[in-house]
This record gives structure tokens, C-alpha cells and sequence, in this order.
């Protein structure tokens, strides 16, 4: 199976949106284009924008690769899969409004019952209880993987906290610096005002009774989350306070954090801690990480916390395979972008076919993500297969399968010269009072030749990603 | 506004940067001492491990001292918290927690000396490499120092880092002096005379202000006026009244932001009063060494004082 290449499709040319950046790398030295690439890890190192894996040693600080050869979308190609996340996304909401509400879905027949209430995504405290702006998942990073010319899939909804988005803005960043008459000549959307976009977006869903404007800040679990590099960028980007659960305490009914000069209200908390840590008193006990209380002043409506508690039931991988039903039933129309097709081990029929065609599937955790814990079963050697399947028996209902997709190429830079690599795509998307995608995203690359697996903390690499201006 | 932990940070960060320049300058001096070969060197090892506050857990791990045992100690042993390496890497978490309080260019130049540092100190040092190792540390710090100096913005922020330059600073200069003072002065008689030695001039280097003092004294070394340059000289960068000069500035300036004054304030204006009104020759009437203790005792009780007033913690 070839898989297609999107600058130079197998028996045709190069394709159009990469025109312009051909012409360029024909006038360019390779022993410069090397040099650059040497240029842009030294950048990265310098400013430590690292990220640490877990299960290494605890020091480790490691860099994502990054890969000079850009990953070009026509504004074409961009405008179709806008409109198809922005549907995507709305019925995300709309699902997860109805889940804690009246949950017609579910009384309409689409979704079984038991996916929601024995599913640990699914937070009974949120029953009931409407975020302010009536928003729930504020910030959105949609996985699009791409099989051809036309085939656009979207492989996973990143409901509750995707990370990534730092990586968009410094690769571009990155390729300014290096290359900044590459961006005289071709005209690429710029996607430097996100943090500005986030904090506009923020603002907009302040609680109900905050007078002026609100004040913001960023909940990180701390400088050893793999994650840290990114929530203080974007703090600082947006110039708001970074605060850790340490930070915060519960005061006259309002959440507050610790200042030089006293404790001061928060409004809006944007918080990259998961659900379970959130809030001692209401979830996990033994979390250092989150803030006692905040619960109750959430459900009191006197901060907003982005995205809200309880989301996560919307990206699970279980809900991911009715995501067509999801669609159609909120928004009346059939999904734009295609999910890819999914076997839900739950469902006895489709475990023995998983169990079978194991060669040939991606089987993965539901509540996985990160590339841990999955098993690609070309990849795989027999023994691996088998283990996995023992798993799998034992637990079905923790697991979902899909094909093998022949994901797209882009070339990256080797010592070989240009080689093609495979690649997914991750758009941000804001959520307030309207929804804004920043044109762009995180393309991460599997360096490996032939491997599919992008995720960084499995060796994957990333490239900036071009959305054109025409 | 600031976060305590940020400011508690940015007051970390800044100690231990300063740290590891004085453990290099220190150790630059005892190498220094070591070369002229007109003393038993040991005792002049031990009182760079004295001077750091760190006999003890020297002795835990070695039991000579000699030039290698306590460079390696003073350098690159982690299980030294004090150590050029521990320091530097507990800066940059610091600064790594409070990045978002820095300018670029300073969080940078902190990542690039833990960068380079860790590389430089990660195995043993040969002697001949010494020299070039302690200029490259006190390089790196000073680019550090450069780059805050030269871009941050002169708010809360910068205020909390200088106050743990400076309270840093000045327990680093009181326990070296009060150190390496009774070590050289084999009795009290020899106050006031002119000493025609290294010794004293590595006292001032460890400071680096063995030619400053020239300019300022236009005399030989004297233990008295050696001891005024680095307590009671308000000029000079290093000394006790520069740094109690510098914090209650920093403290003013919160203050003014603030609206309110805490006790530390006060008690950082006291220090320096009696810094401003004594003549050396009251610091000896009282005792060097008496002086110089209740002088690390106080500092240590403001250093208290700051952290609670505006909520380190």
C-alpha cells in the first residue's frame, strides 16, 4: 500500500500548494539546508522548550525534533476542514450539555446508557450544574489524519486538555528565523495571535457577575509536568499568572491565589490538571495538584474553568465511534469529516473480529492517550500480538480497534536528502461566544521510516504546518 | 501583581546563582594560595570548606583536605546542596518555575549556564583544568547577571530577585571574612600591623577586591582596613553596607508599590544603620567575630522576615 504523499503523490507531479517552496529548495545549498536544521535544535535547546517522558529518568528533559520541510495546506484544503471541525465541535458541546442535563440522546436511543454511566469520563458532580456561557470545552485539538487527495479522517476529538498548541507557535517562530525569505516569497497565514485569541476567548465566558474585565490565569500541575514548557508559555503569552494548586485556596465563596500582597480573586481558570485532581475535596483525596473547594464555587457559578470538568466523556474512544450519530443528532446534518471506523471490543461481534484481523488493526486504550499502552498490529511481532490479545480478552471493554491507515507522507530533511514521512494534523480550536480556528496546527511526523506512530513521546517529531493565503 | 511562590522563586533563583559565583571565587582563591606554596595548604583547604558552611558534610564524604577532595567537593558534588552544580541546578529550577516572570533573554542565559555547567562539571576536573573551569562558572554567572541587569524591568519582580542577590551576597562575605580572619591572624596582637602577605590578599581575592582595595587604601594589607573594605565600605559591591544599602532600597521601592510597610523593612533599616554609624575600630571593641556572627544571625532573621511578610509561602 502506497501511501499518498502530499508534495509529490506517486504517477503525478508535485502538487500545487507546494509549488512555490519547490522553486525555493531547488536555489538552496543541501550543505545549508543541513546547517539550518543543526540551527533550529540549538534554538530549541536554548530556550528549553523540552518536555519530559514519563518513565525516564526523572531528570531527562528531552527536545521534540523538529523538521525544517514544511507541511503545506492550500487555503482550499483548510476552508473544507474548517467547516468540518467547527460542526465537529459544536456537537460536542451540544452532546455534552444534553449528557448532564436531560441526556436525549441517550432517551432517543442513539448512545447506550451504560457507555455514559459506567464510563469514569462522566462526572455525576456536573449533572446539573451549566457552565458559564453555557460553554464546556473551550479548547479543542482535533486529530485529522489524511489518506488522499480528498480522504480527510479526524481520528480523536482532544476535549479536555490538548497540549500542543506551543509547539504550533515556535515552529513558526523557529522558521521565521531561519528562513525569513521563504515568507517574503510565499504568503502564509500567520498564527501568532493565538495567544491573544485565547485570552479573548477566555474573557468571554467569565462568570456571570464578574464585573470589568476578569482575571485569568493558567492552572499547571508544575514544573516536572511533561507539559510545563507550555503552560508557562502561554501564560506568559497571554500575560496572565501562571498558579499551581499550592497557589490557590477557597475564599468567601470565590477561588483566590496567594500574591505578595494577599490572596486576590480569580475568575477564569484555565487548568491543565485532569478531572481527577482538580478538586480534593470532591474527587481524588490524595491531590497535592488541584484546589479543595473549587467545586462548590464552580457549581456556585463564580469561576469558570476551562475546559470544564467532566469533558473528557466527550473524547473518550468509546464515544469517539458514535461521533456520526453524536453529529447528525445535535447538528441535523451528516459529519463533514469522516470518523475513521472503529470496533468497540464491548460489543462481542466485533471482539472476535479485533481478535482475529489483530495483524492488521490499531488496537488502543479508551481511555489511553499518548501513544501509550496500544498495540500496532503490522508492526508487532507474533509474541507481542499475543500477549496483546490476552489483554484484550481479559479486559474488552477497555479497548478499541481500527484499520491500519495508510497516513499521508511529507518529506523530511535526512542526511539522504528529502524522505517521505508520515503525518497527522492537530487545528486548535477556541470555543466562547463563536469558534475561531487559528490557521494552522501541529503537524507531528513519525521520523521513523515507515512507522506510523507521531506521538512525540514515542519518537515522533513536529513541522511547522502552512495554511496559504490564497 | 505577583504570586508568592513566584517571588519566593525569583528570591531562590537569585541566592543560588550568586552562590555559585562565590563558591567559584572562593575556590579561585584558595588555588591561588595553594600556587605561592608559603603555608601548609591543608589548613587553607579547610577554611574554603569552613567559609562555605560546609565542614561537616565534608567530612562525611572525605578525609583529607586537599586541593582535588575539595574542589571536587565544592564543585561538582551534588550531595553538596551548596556545590557549583547542586546551585546552579537549583536556579534554574527556580527560574524554570518563575520563567514566565523573566525576560527571554535572561531565562535563556540561565538555561545555556545549566546547560554548559552540567556539561563542564559532569566528570572529575584536572587541576590544570581548574583555572579555566572557575572563569568559565563565574562567565556564566555574570551573563546571567548581565542579561537581568540589562533587560528586566525595574518592578516587584526585579526587587525580590535583587534582595536574594544581595541577602545572598552578604552572608557569603560575613563568613568568609569572620572565616578566614582568625585562621590568618595568629593573635589578636597583630591587628593594626602591616602584613606582607598572600594570605590577606586571598581574603580579598575571594571577593575580588584585591586591587580595588589599593585604590581605595593606597596601603599594604591591613587586617583592619581590610576588614572596613568589606564591612563598613558602602562603595564597595561586595561589602556588608553595600548590600544592606541595596535591600532597603529594594524594600522601599515594594513599600511605595505596596502601600504598606512590613516589619522586614525594618528590620533591614536597623542592619544598616549600625553598618552606617560604626567605625571598624567599634566592630573590634565589640569583636570580629562576635560582630560578624550577630551579623549572620540578623541577616538570616530578615531573609525570615521577607518570606513571611509578602507570602513565600
Amino acid at each position: 500500500m502506497v501511501a499518498f504523499d502530499e508534495m509529490r503523490p506517486e504517477n503525478s507531479g508535485l502538487r500545487q500548494p507546494y509549488q512555490k517552496y519547490q522553486a525555493w529548495l531547488d536555489e538552496q545549498d543541501p550543505a545549508r539546508l543541513t546547517e539550518k536544521m543543526q540551527d533550529a535544535e540549538r534554538v530549541f535547546r536554548k530556550t528549553g522548550i523540552t518536555f519530559a517522558v514519563y518513565g525516564e529518568d526523572a531528570a531527562a528533559e528531552r527536545l521534540i525534533p523538529f523538521d525544517i520541510v514544511p507541511r503545506i495546506l492550500s487555503g482550499q484544503e483548510w476552508r473544507r476542514l474548517m467547516q468540518g471541525i467547527e460542526q465537529r465541535v459544536q456537537a460536542l458541546n451540544a452532546f455534552l450539555d444534553d449528557i448532564y442535563h436531560r441526556q436525549e440522546i441517550i432517551k432517543a436511543g442513539r448512545i447506550p446508557k451504560e457507555l455514559i454511566a459506567n464510563n469514569e469520563a462522566f462526572l455525576p458532580e456536573m449533572i446539573g450544574v451549566r457552565p458559564p456561557a453555557g460553554v464546556y470545552t473551550h479548547i479543542i485539538g482535533t486529530d485529522i489524519v489524511r489518506t488522499g487527495e480528498d480522504e480527510f479522517f479526524v481520528l480523536e476529538d482532544n476535549a479536555r486538555t490538548p497540549s500542543g498548541v506551543s509547539y504550533m507557535l515556535e515552529n513558526r517562530e523557529t522558521m521565521m528565523q531561519l528562513f525569513p525569505e521563504l515568507f517574503q516569497r510565499i504568503k502564509v497565514r500567520p498564527v501568532a495571535n493565538y495567544p491573544q485569541l485565547l485570552r479573548q476567548s477566555l474573557a468571554a465566558v467569565k462568570p456571570e457577575g464578574c464585573e470589568g474585565s476578569p482575571r485569568i490565569a493558567v492552572l499547571t500541575p508544575g514544573s516536572f509536568n511533561s507539559a510545563y514548557f507550555e503552560h508557562a508559555f502561554l501564560a506568559d503569552q497571554m500575560g496572565v499568572e501562571l498558579v499551581e494548586g499550592q497557589d490557590l485556596r477557597v475564599i468567601d465563596g470565590h477561588v483566590a491565589m496567594r500574591t505578595t500582597q494577599g490572596y486576590k480573586r480569580i475568575d477564569v481558570l484555565y487548568r491543565r490538571v485532569d478531572d481527577a485532581f482538580l478538586d480534593p475535596m470532591t474527587f481524588r483525596p490524595d491531590s497535592a495538584l488541584g484546589v479543595p473547594g473549587i467545586m462548590d464555587v464552580y457549581r456556585a457559578g463564580k469561576i469558570t474553568i476551562a475546559n470544564a470538568p467532566g469533558t473528557g466523556i466527550a473524547d473518550d474512544k468509546a464515544i469517539y465511534s458514535y461521533m456520526p450519530e453524536i453529529i447528525e443528532f445535535y447538528t441535523g446534518r451528516k459529519a463533514l469529516l469522516p470518523n475513521i471506523e472503529t470496533y468497540r471490543c464491548s460489543e462481542p461481534s466485533s471482539l472476535s473480529y479485533v481478535l482475529e484481523h489483530l495483524h492488521e488493526l490499531v488496537v488502543k486504550e479508551v481511555h489511553g492517550s499518548g501513544g501509550y499502552g496500544m498495540l500496532v498490529g503490522p508492526a508487532a511481532s507474533k509474541k507481542e500480538r499475543e500477549a496483546f490479545a490476552e489483554k484484550l480478552k481479559a479486559r474488552p471493554s477497555n479497548y478499541i480497534a481500527q484499520p491500519t491507515l495508510s497516513l499521508s507522507t511529507v518529506p523530511i530533511l535526512t542526511e539522504a536528502g528529502l524522505a517521505p514521512r508520515h503525518v497527522d494534523l492537530r487545528p486548535f480550536v477556541l470555543v466562547s461566544d463563536r469558534i475561531q480556528i487559528v490557521p494552522g496546527g501541529l503537524t507531528r511526523v513519525a521520523l521513523k521510516e515507515g512507522s506510523l506512530v507521531v506521538n512525540s513521546s514515542q519518537g515522533g517529531g513536529t513541522k511547522d504546518t502552512w495554511i496559504l493565503d490564497d | 501583581m505577583l504570586l508568592g511562590r513566584t517571588a519566593n522563586g525569583l528570591y531562590w533563583m537569585s541566592r543560588y546563582i550568586e552562590r555559585a559565583e562565590n563558591m567559584a571565587r572562593l575556590l579561585d582563591a584558595g588555588l591561588r594560595l595553594a600556587l605561592t606554596q608559603t603555608t601548609s595548604s591543608a589548613e587553607e583547604w579547610t577554611s574554603l570548606v569552613v567559609s562555605a558552611g560546609a565542614e561537616a558534610a565534608f567530612r562525611e564524604r572525605h578525609d583529607e583536605f586537599t586541593a582535588a577532595t575539595v574542589s571536587d567537593f565544592l564543585l561538582r558534588d551534588t550531595s553538596n546542596p551548596s556545590s557549583v552544580v547542586s546551585s546552579i541546578e537549583t536556579a534554574r529550577m527556580n527560574g524554570r518555575m518563575v520563567r514566565t516572570a523573566l525576560t527571554r533573554e535572561c531565562w535563556e542565559s540561565l538555561n545555556e549556564a545549566w546547560m554548559s555547567l552540567k556539561r563542564l562539571l559532569a566528570n572529575p576536573i584536572d587541576e590544570r583544568e581548574l583555572p579555566s573551569v572557575l572563569d568559565a562558572i563565574k562567565r556564566d554567572t555574570a551573563l546571567f547577571r548581565g542579561s537581568f541587569q540589562g533587560t528586566m524591568l525595574r518592578n516587584e519582580i526585579y526587587n525580590f530577585a535583587s534582595l536574594g542577590t544581595l541577602v545572598e551576597r552578604a552572608d557569603n562575605t560575613a563568613r568568609i571574612l569572620d572565616v578566614k580572619y582568625y585562621v590568618l591572624l595568629p593573635s589578636v596582637h597583630w591587628v593594626g600591623s602591616s602584613l606582607d602577605n598572600y594570605q590577606w590578599e586571598s581574603i580579598l581575592r575571594s571577593v575580588s577586591a584585591h586591587r580595588s582595595y589599593r585604590w581605595v587604601y593606597e596601603a599594604d594589607y591591613k587586617p583592619t582596613l581590610i576588614a572596613d573594605y568589606l564591612i563598613l565600605n558602602p562603595r564597595m559591591p561586595r561589602s556588608l553596607a553595600f548590600c544592606y544599602r541595596g535591600i532597603v532600597e529594594d524594600l522601599r521601592q515594594l513599600s511605595e508599590d505596596y502601600g504598606l510597610q512590613h516589619p522586614s523593612y525594618d528590620i533591614a533599616v536597623k542592619v544598616l544603620e549600625r553598618l552606617q554609624v560604626s567605625s571598624i575600630k567599634d566592630v573590634f571593641d565589640y569583636g570580629l567575630h562576635e560582630y560578624l556572627e550577630g551579623f549572620i544571625d540578623d541577616n538570616a532573621r530578615f531573609s525570615q522576615a521577607v518570606a513571611d511578610n509578602y507570602r513565600f509561602t
